[in-house]
């Protein structure tokens, strides 16, 4: 792999994580990571429709004529998602069950049409998909480490494993702890990002 | 670089789009029709078959009022003989509908409960999945000998802490079905 492909999918991570450092997708990183598998599989998802939809994007952008593109954009992200979403009801009830209403909520995230509208339309189908790669396993791990520090923080135990009896700090469990998790960790991030 | 735009282009590339787009979708909705409509089937007969006695018949959804509001209920036989019914029961919760499946047997004793669904507050009120302390109260209730309210209430049942209103919500769903069977078996 050429130092520019490379460049292109490990950007996601660190860089440019979507979460830490651009804050997109504040919806569902909020309100998803309640719990370590919960972030997880909304990564995951997110992951999925952002590969498919950053190689279709740019296969078909030189076809799409300019002022119809947004329209064009949102009906393909629509159609991985209801994909996924279908998918998710039929083979795994239980995840549908947490994250289904969020699933939906893919198709406005910004960090989907954000990538087809500054990365995908612009460039080949190879680096569109490392792209895609990229800064969805960037979100991918940003949320599992906030459902982590909330799931650990608020209820005592990590990926479902109870490691202390009785409650957790609750707060961390709600939505004002998702917003001061969050918080704290991009400090935190940032640090990290500066000093290296 | 995109295509200058002029109305036959947009109007083509739209209608390309979404006509290819929509192919796929009815193909996938054609590909996963039976595998959903069998998990939300084994869904249901799960939660059911966790509130009744084992053996016995389940028969098909029949209609009732429960609290107020339409619902349906399930009974098993085993021959002639009424083993148990299945009630759902919806009542509002702190974050919104919590729905549970009641089973009672013909005497008129709660078998026991589950949770459908409910969008309470994780760690707090969500506790009504978890809690065994709490939920293994209505296992074998019995309304004739106790009162079917948390103790806040002057009731029998213990409250989840700092859950109040989810506890009242699940304990008023069960109630509202205890009433429904009532009706059933008045019938």
């Amino acid at each position: 792999m050429s130092k520019r492909k490379l460049d292109i999918f490990t950007k996601g991570f660190f860089k440019e994580n979507p979460t830490f450092v651009l804050l997109l997708g504040m919806c569902p990183t909020l309100a998803t990571t309640t719990s370590a598998i919960n972030g997880l599989s909304m990564g995951l998802a997110t992951l999925f429709v952002l590969v498919l939809s950053n190689i279709v994007i740019s296969a078909i952008a030189p076809l799409v004529p300019d002022k119809v593109h947004i329209p064009v954009y949102i009906v393909v992200i629509a159609t991985f998602v209801t994909i996924l979403q279908f998918a998710m009801q039929a083979y795994t009830p239980d995840m549908y069950k947490t994250l289904g209403l969020f699933i939906p909520l893919i198709v406005v995230n910004c960090i989907v049409l954000g990538r087809a509208e500054a990365f995908a339309c612009k460039n080949g189908i190879v680096d569109s998909a490392l792209d895609g790669l990229g800064i969805g396993f960037g979100f991918t791990m940003s949320l599992t480490v906030l459902g982590m520090v909330r799931e650990i923080l608020g209820t005592g135990s990590i990926f479902g494993w109870k490691f202390i009896s009785g409650d957790g700090i609750l707060v961390f469990v709600m939505a004002p702890g998702a917003f001061l998790a969050l918080g704290y960790l991009m400090v935190l991030f940032n640090k990290i990002a500066k000093k290296s | 670089m995109a295509a200058k735009s002029n109305l036959t282009n947009m109007v083509l590339c739209l209608t390309a789009v979404c006509l290819v787009c929509s192919a796929l979708l009815g193909g996938m909705y054609v590909l996963t029709e039976e595998p959903i409509a069998k998990a939300n089937a084994d869904i249901l007969k799960a939660s059911i078959g966790a509130v009744i006695p084992e053996g016995g018949e389940l028969s098909e959804a029949a209609e009732i009022q429960v609290g107020g509001q339409p619902s349906v209920y399930y009974t098993s036989k085993a021959g002639d003989e009424v083993k148990a019914y299945a009630i759902r029961s919806t009542t509002v919760g702190f974050g919104g509908p919590l729905t549970l499946m009641v089973g009672i047997t013909p005497d008129g004793t709660v078998y026991n409960t589950s949770v459908l669904s409910h969008a309470e507050t994780p760690g707090l009120g969500a506790k009504c999945t978890s809690d065994e302390h709490f939920y293994s109260q209505f296992k074998g209730f019995n309304p004739a000998e106790k009162i079917l309210s948390v103790k806040k209430d002057a009731g029998d049942i213990d409250a989840i802490t700092a859950s109040t209103i989810t506890s009242r919500a699940y304990t008023l769903a069960v109630k509202n079905a205890v009433e429904a069977f009532k009706t059933i078996k008045g019938e």
